[in-house]
């Protein structure tokens, strides 16, 4: 068994292969292969006994549940209206200014990929963002190269 | 003369949660048609926006006949400008885990699941070591009622009801037909009580202080209190909680920085209310009130002078062309052919009185939308275009 096969068993053996479990399944392989790739819906369709494009459309329904290929550290710039107000764009430059990276796009050694969500629930600290499940409010520029920086040394 | 106003201020929902052993204890001693009362007596009201009475969605579910009956706690807050669900789960957890095993023991529901939205996945270990305390006293004390969560993948019309329950099942989050209504068939065909995670809290106060206290609390139709979520231009960004019925005026002399242009009310899919209406808008659920009263599931968006209406429009629209799950024509293609429609007026490949044309498919999307997502963009849209015209157009 590849290690997609034995991720998707391991975590079909947990939730069960119910239809209900599709979403914890699809999670789980996200959470370990950042994305989910057409090999991994497939091999999720076979051991679950749903068809492919059944789980391709539950897939691409959800905007947490990748299925292009995504970096280690996924950034999520939330673009709604309070955020908007509050300097997200500014946000947006220096990340893009620090990794060389525009917004859909992903560092060509797989570290960030740069995108922007809808509202993520923070809006009395606006700007927020998220790097993978951790949360950044109250964004600056200078709080940008702060938070990267760390991210960047943290992956080396 | 300064104006005097008063913003009625209080402090349940953040409060007592140690005392959550004994509200359970006492309150599943009672009956179940004793609590179901005790709620509809205190006319709440559910506080995820859309008001359907609490003690009526308890009441049906607990007579509808089924082997297996779930009580889910709506916890995917995505509606732009609320984020005061996230505060109460990280706060206070027991209250809404206490508020969901009397729902059971009322409706004879043996499992309950918490609808986390995937952005706030950081809450979800500190909440599974809470649900884990609450199952070892739910066992010393022989409740059967057992609590998972189930984590949502970024969604903002999971937050929808049926399209919840869908997103559960394993498929699309895509808005079910009603009826039947969940109280009837929901998740997994079974009668499912579904409530906001505010709504919930409101019934541990409701609990613990009796009907009483909450009905006195705000004004006729609009009982109780509720958590607003203060953001945009204000000094004062933040969770408060306020006596319900005050007046959108005395809500910005307390928020605003001076300088408020409009408010909006009840998130995107809410409404805009400008300066000139501050006076005779009240905050609360629609009733038989003098003037307007507006509904929110607690989101307060203040917009100053600065702020261009135009940009506000086409960014909620850009938000609901996205999260539109596109089941349905009137909502996919409306959201798409508005944002493009307002954008053709301000370039001026538009007659301003095409802003009439899209005003009427606003109308359209009301009447025909599956659900609440496109129904409401015309609430949004039209007290936009309709106060601020002119700075559609210029």
């Amino acid at each position: 068994m590849d290690p997609v096969q034995s991720l998707v068993k391991g975590l079909a053996d947990k939730y069960g292969r119910t239809r209900e479990s599709l979403l914890p399944v699809m999670q789980g392989v996200v959470q370990q292969e950042k994305y989910l790739s057409e090999y991994s819906m497939v091999e999720i369709a076979r051991e679950m006994d749903i068809p492919a494009s059944d789980v391709y459309g539950t897939a691409t329904f959800y905007s947490f549940l990748e299925t292009q290929p995504a970096g280690k550290f996924i950034i999520r710039v939330c673009k709604t209206i309070t955020c908007a107000m509050k300097g997200k764009n500014q946000i947006l430059f220096s990340i893009q200014d620090m990794l060389k990276i525009k917004v859909g796009e992903t560092t060509p050694d797989n570290r960030f990929t740069l995108l922007e969500t809808n509202c993520l629930g923070w809006c009395h600290k606006a700007p927020a963002m998220l790097i993978n499940d951790e949360v950044y409010t109250d964004l600056t520029p200078e709080k940008i190269r702060e938070i990267l920086s760390g991210y960047i040394k943290k992956s080396i | 003369m300064a104006y005097s106003y008063q913003l009625k201020r209080v402090d349940f929902i953040f409060k007592n949660e140690n005392n959550w052993e004994k509200v359970l204890a006492t309150t599943i001693k009672k009956k179940p048609e004793e609590i179901i009362n005790e709620l509809i007596s205190s006319e709440l009201k559910g506080r995820g926006g859309a008001g359907f009475p609490t003690g009526l969605k308890w009441k049906l579910t607990a007579e509808a006949k089924a082997k297996n009956k779930y009580v889910i706690c709506n916890a995917d807050e995505g509606e732009p400008g609320t984020f005061k669900d996230r505060e109460i789960l990280s706060r206070v957890p027991y209250k809404v885990l206490t508020a969901m095993a009397v729902c059971g023991y009322v409706t004879g529901a043996k499992e309950g699941y918490i609808y986390l939205r995937g952005e706030y996945k950081f809450l979800e270990e500190e909440l599974n070591k809470a649900i884990e305390e609450f199952h070892y006293y739910c066992q010393e004390t022989n409740l059967d009622f057992k609590v998972k969560i189930f984590m949502g993948s970024g969604a903002y019309i999971c937050g929808e009801e049926t399209a919840l329950m869908e997103s559960m099942e394993g498929r699309r989050g895509e808005p079910r037909n009603k009826p039947p209504f969940p109280t009837q068939a929901g998740y997994m065909d079974g009668p499912t009580v579904i409530n906001n995670v505010e709504t919930l809290v409101h019934t541990f106060t409701i609990f613990e202080y009796g009907a009483k206290k909450f009905y006195d609390l705000g004004v006729q139709y609009s009982r109780g209190t509720k958590l607003f979520s203060v953001s945009g231009d204000t000094p004062k960004p933040g969770i408060y909680e306020l006596e319900l019925g005050m007046s959108l005026q005395d809500f910005v002399y307390e928020f605003g920085d001076g300088d408020t242009k409009a408010v909006q009310v009840g998130g995107a899919s809410g409404f805009l209310v400008p300066r000139k209406k501050f006076n005779d808008t009240a905050i609360g659920y629609q009733g038989k009130l003098v003037g307007i009263s507006l509904p929110t599931g607690g989101s307060m968006m203040l917009f100053n002078s600065s702020r261009s209406m135009f940009n506000v429009l086409d960014n909620y629209l850009e938000f609901f062309r996205e999260e539109s799950c596109g089941q349905c024509t009137p909502c996919r293609v409306g959201c798409q052919q508005l944002l493009l429609g307002i954008k053709a007026v301000k370039r001026g490949e538009k007659p301003a009185s095409y802003l009439e044309k899209l005003l009427r498919l606003t109308e359209t999307m009301q009447y025909t939308a599956k659900c609440g997502l496109g129904q409401s963009v015309a609430n949004s849209f039209s007290s936009i275009v309709e106060n601020f015209r002119e700075e559609m157009i210029y």
